[in-house]
């Protein structure tokens, strides 16, 4: 057992915890404040699968904008947000049901596939944003383009939703 | 380092995301959901990225591409709370009505 396996295991349960913190929080902007952790443990998580470059981009674009997005749009709606904020629905045990079965089901169909595979740390190609940029626009270039271009629709689309007085 | 190491805490952040989607009533909430499952997603889409040694660094790539449309889908996502919340006042996912419309023609499978 090395010490990249320790690491990582110990982020992976900081990442689980932080994540059932998470949905089980009855108040919605604690839930909000767990998500920076589930977020943060995962962009180490990348760092030590050898992606580097995506690293930074989820620390950037997940904690510092979707995470502050949610609590500037909580602060918007002045929405209660205290205790009981964030209650659970009537078919809450049907959801746990669902969801264990999912995780049992997806964990069984990972395991019967790649079971006994090892990740050879002799051979990683770490991520850099050199090879990235370089897979991103040469390989990936049309796709890469045509992300833009939801983007803008995207933001177009939300000002038209947000606009007051909008039909 | 085991595959299975980071593929088991992606199932478990998938199955936590689908939790919070069918169970939680406030709006922002499923929309946290969604975004532990997108999580869960580009872990996997990482994880054998590494195991390949992939020269084109094709599942790094689209986790970047996953995390654009995340931004994207959030960003439309709170528009749509917005607009709720001004609209009637909550954001109570089963709370809603379907609109005025859609029961005019037809409503009874709804």
């Amino acid at each position: 057992m090395t010490a990249v396996t320790v690491v990582f295991a110990a982020l992976g349960v900081v990442t689980l915890v932080s994540a059932f913190l998470v949905v089980t929080s009855d108040q919605i902007v604690h839930a909000a404040l767990w998500l920076v952790v589930t977020l943060g443990a995962i962009a180490g998580l990348y760092i030590l699968l050898a992606a580097e470059l995506v690293a930074w981009v989820q620390v950037l674009i997940y904690i510092g904008s979707v995470v502050v997005l949610l609590l500037f749009a909580l602060m918007l709606t002045r929405a209660p947000s205290g205790p009981g904020s964030a209650t659970a629905t009537r078919n809450q045990p049907l959801a746990a049901v669902v969801a264990g079965a999912v995780t049992v089901g997806l964990g069984a169909v990972v395991w019967a596939g790649f079971g006994g595979e090892v990740i050879d740390e002799d051979e990683i190609r770490i991520g850099t944003a050199e090879r990235l940029g370089d897979a991103l626009f040469r390989t990936w270039v049309l796709p890469f383009e045509v992300l833009s271009v939801v983007l803008l629709a995207a933001l177009v689309g939300a000002i038209v939703l947000t606009r007051k007085g909008a039909r | 380092m085991s595959l299975m190491l980071p593929l088991t805490v992606s199932c478990g952040l998938f199955g936590l995301g689908i939790y919070a989607v069918l169970a939680r009533r406030h709006a922002v909430m499923v929309l946290l959901g969604v975004e532990l499952m997108l999580n869960a997603v580009s872990l996997n889409l990482v994880a054998f990225d590494t195991w390949w040694a992939d020269t084109l660094h094709t599942g790094q790539s689209l986790t970047l591409f996953v995390i654009a449309l995340a931004a994207a889908e959030i960003g439309l996502g709170l528009a749509i709370v917005l607009a709720l919340f001004r609209a009637v006042g909550n954001a109570d996912i089963d709370a809603q009505e379907p609109p005025a419309s859609m029961l005019a023609e037809g409503g009874d499978e709804l």
